[in-house]
């Protein structure tokens, strides 16, 4: 069997084991829809927030931008985990003892503000909305490379998948789906990790493969011969000292900050409980986030050797290199014509590799078995899908919850709720499947972008203020919030941030 | 014990305040002391087999986050305790 159809297969069957939770744990009344009841227990939600979390740019992307970015990708695994502190300390009890529904809620009642309230509500459905086009954007190249249909079909297919999921279950069956696509994902992250471990240094734990092994070693003489620099170069060889201070600090407030992730500490049944579910949560993460830069050094590793110096014709007759070759992601040029691929990240390089194949194409570029390569297809599917189902449920309560029966209907009955809520949740659907066809780049710079708007520059700070300090008040919330709004939307017109620049050209297809 | 209700909950408040500060003092040296500021002094230190800036930086500071957060969850745990204790001292007299 080929590895399509195999891939084909485990997606089918995982897909079918969301659809059967959703199913079960289905809701009739708008606390189940938006909260899931408050009963849901502290493993299952560190599970489910480590899957919401998790997104296609923790899965498909982060390993593949520090493989890339060397010392200086701790911006993206220090920032988002590091914001996961600030979450856990500082925000999620209170919140959680404050009772609500959303953020735009705590907002909105902390300040006696309805101002407040929808200010916080616009901004909940900005970041909503830049952060799924990254995770559609994962689904997308998925199912283009394994079910090898065009990008558009692959997103349309995802998003009446999600759409199907939400509209029946609700929070509380978003969150028990997201607690097994959370297992999903963390299998198929560290199956192929520890293969290829196992393969290149002999040590099954990729983990400490990375430190005890002579892995980092090899990969930076490889890099060296080739006329690339060491893998382990110095710090800040990327990015200046101040940028990756920086940018940390954001992608850590931001991180903290984005509602969707905050929700969840509203389904556990006490502040105790919220507290427990921060520590499952990042045990949870941290085990894919201590993995991540192992399978960044193995998969570069891997495939500098695989290409490097090699005949083009010999390296373009591989399937693997073939396939992706197909999709865009992953070019090779002999533009020298001497027959021979130059990899080196100079001028005359000759290899353009879109980074957010690097996971997706480490099994097959380690020769493992077609089970592993579908397996790795089914997470990058989930880790994007349950990342998706979160950010629908939190835009669909913002207009919904905090816009209509908060602010124009206060009369509303729980069934006109519920019945706005779907049809938010569809008009948001088609958005999305919009944004995901035509997205604005990079599944984990786009999703960086959503950190920076939601977190860092305008519901972090509001919330923490309000949850601590007593002299905050309304004007200055909304003032904030607009603030940092529209800072942050003039720093993506002018396309600046986050200041990521490869060592190698890299395309956007 | 001559407490009102407002020193006692001011009580469980400053002690709340003071773990997580001293919680995010070691976070704020972890992440920006160890693996930014001083990450060129420290990339000349081996640890393991790599330098201990980009251990920190790519490892460490990850593992010391896991252990805060669980440090907070347990000391609360027991602050909870400690002051419900209290409470219940003041129904008695």
């Amino acid at each position: 069997m080929s590895v399509e159809a195999i891939t084909i297969i485990l997606v089918l069957i995982t897909f079918a084991i969301y659809t059967a939770i959703g199913w079960w744990s289905r809701v009739k009344d708008t606390s189940s829809f938006y909260v899931a009841g408050q009963n849901v227990p502290t493993v299952a939600n560190g599970a489910a927030i480590a899957a919401d979390w998790m997104s296609a740019a923790s899965f498909i992307s982060m390993a593949g931008l520090v493989a890339f970015l060397g010392y200086d990708g701790t911006i993206y695994l220090m920032g988002w985990t590091g914001g996961y502190v600030l979450l856990a300390l500082l925000l999620a009890p209170y919140l959680r003892k404050f009772g609500k529904f959303t953020v735009p809620d705590f907002i909105g009642d902390r300040f006696y503000s309805n101002g407040a309230r929808s200010v916080a509500a616009i901004a909940t459905i900005f970041i909503s909305l830049t952060y799924i086009s990254g995770q559609m954007r994962g689904v997308g190249i998925v199912f283009s490379r394994y079910l090898q249909v065009d990008i558009v079909v692959g997103v349309l297919i995802g998003m009446a998948i999600v759409g199907f999921f939400a509209l029946l279950g609700g929070m509380k069956g978003v969150t028990w789906t997201q607690a097994v696509q959370y297992f999903v994902i963390i299998i198929a992250f560290l199956i192929p990790a520890v293969a290829i471990s196992l393969q290149l240094t002999g040590n099954p734990i990729p983990q400490l493969a990375l430190t005890t092994s002579d892995i980092v070693d090899r990969l930076g003489q490889i890099q060296i011969d080739l006329g690339m620099t060491e893998y382990m170069a110095p710090p800040f060889t990327n990015l200046s000292m101040l940028n990756v201070f920086m940018v940390t600090l954001a992608l850590m407030a931001g991180t903290a900050g984005l509602p969707h992730v905050i929700v969840r500490f509203y389904t556990v049944k006490s502040v105790r409980a919220a507290r427990w579910s921060a520590v499952w949560a990042i045990i949870f993460i941290g085990l894919l986030y201590l993995t991540a830069p192992a399978v960044g050094a193995f998969a570069k590793y891997n495939l500098i050797d695989t290409i490097a110096d090699k005949p083009i014709e010999e390296v373009q007759s591989i399937e693997w290199v073939s396939k992706w070759e197909t999709t865009g992601l992953l070019q090779i040029d002999d533009q020298n014509g001497d027959g021979v691929i130059n990899f080196t990240g100079g001028e005359d390089n000759e290899v353009v590799i879109d980074g957010d194949i690097i996971v997706l194409s480490t099994p097959e570029v380690a020769n493992l078995a077609p089970f592993i390569i579908a397996l790795v297809a089914a997470g990058g599917l989930a880790a994007a899908l349950s990342t998706a189902s979160g950010l629908l449920i939190t835009m669909t309560s913002a207009v919904s919850h905090d816009i209509y029966y908060r602010i124009f209907n206060k009369s509303a009955s729980e069934a006109q709720r519920l019945r706005v809520g779907r049809i938010t949740l569809l008009v948001a659907l088609a958005v999305a499947a919009y944004v995901g066809i035509n997205p604005p780049g990079f599944a984990g710079e786009v999703v960086a972008l959503a950190f920076g708007l939601g977190g860092a520059a305008s519901l972090f700070p509001v919330i923490l203020l309000g949850i601590f300090d007593k002299r905050m008040n309304k004007e200055g919330a909304v003032a904030g919030i607009i603030t940092g709004l529209s800072f942050t939307l003039i720093m993506i017109g002018g396309n600046s941030f986050p200041p990521v620049d490869y060592w190698n050209r890299r395309t956007n297809s | 014990m001559k407490q009102t209700l407002n020193e006692k909950q001011r009580w469980y408040w400053k002690k709340n305040i003071t773990l997580i500060l001293s919680l995010l003092v070691v976070w704020a040296i972890v992440a920006f002391g160890g693996a930014i500021l001083f990450a060129e002094p420290l990339y000349h230190v081996r640890f393991l087999n790599v330098t201990l800036s980009y251990w920190i930086a790519h490892q460490g500071a990850i593992l010391v986050f896991i252990c805060l957060i669980l440090i907070y969850a347990l000391r609360m745990d027991k602050l909870d305790k400690k002051y419900k204790e209290i409470m219940n001292e003041g129904k008695m007299e």
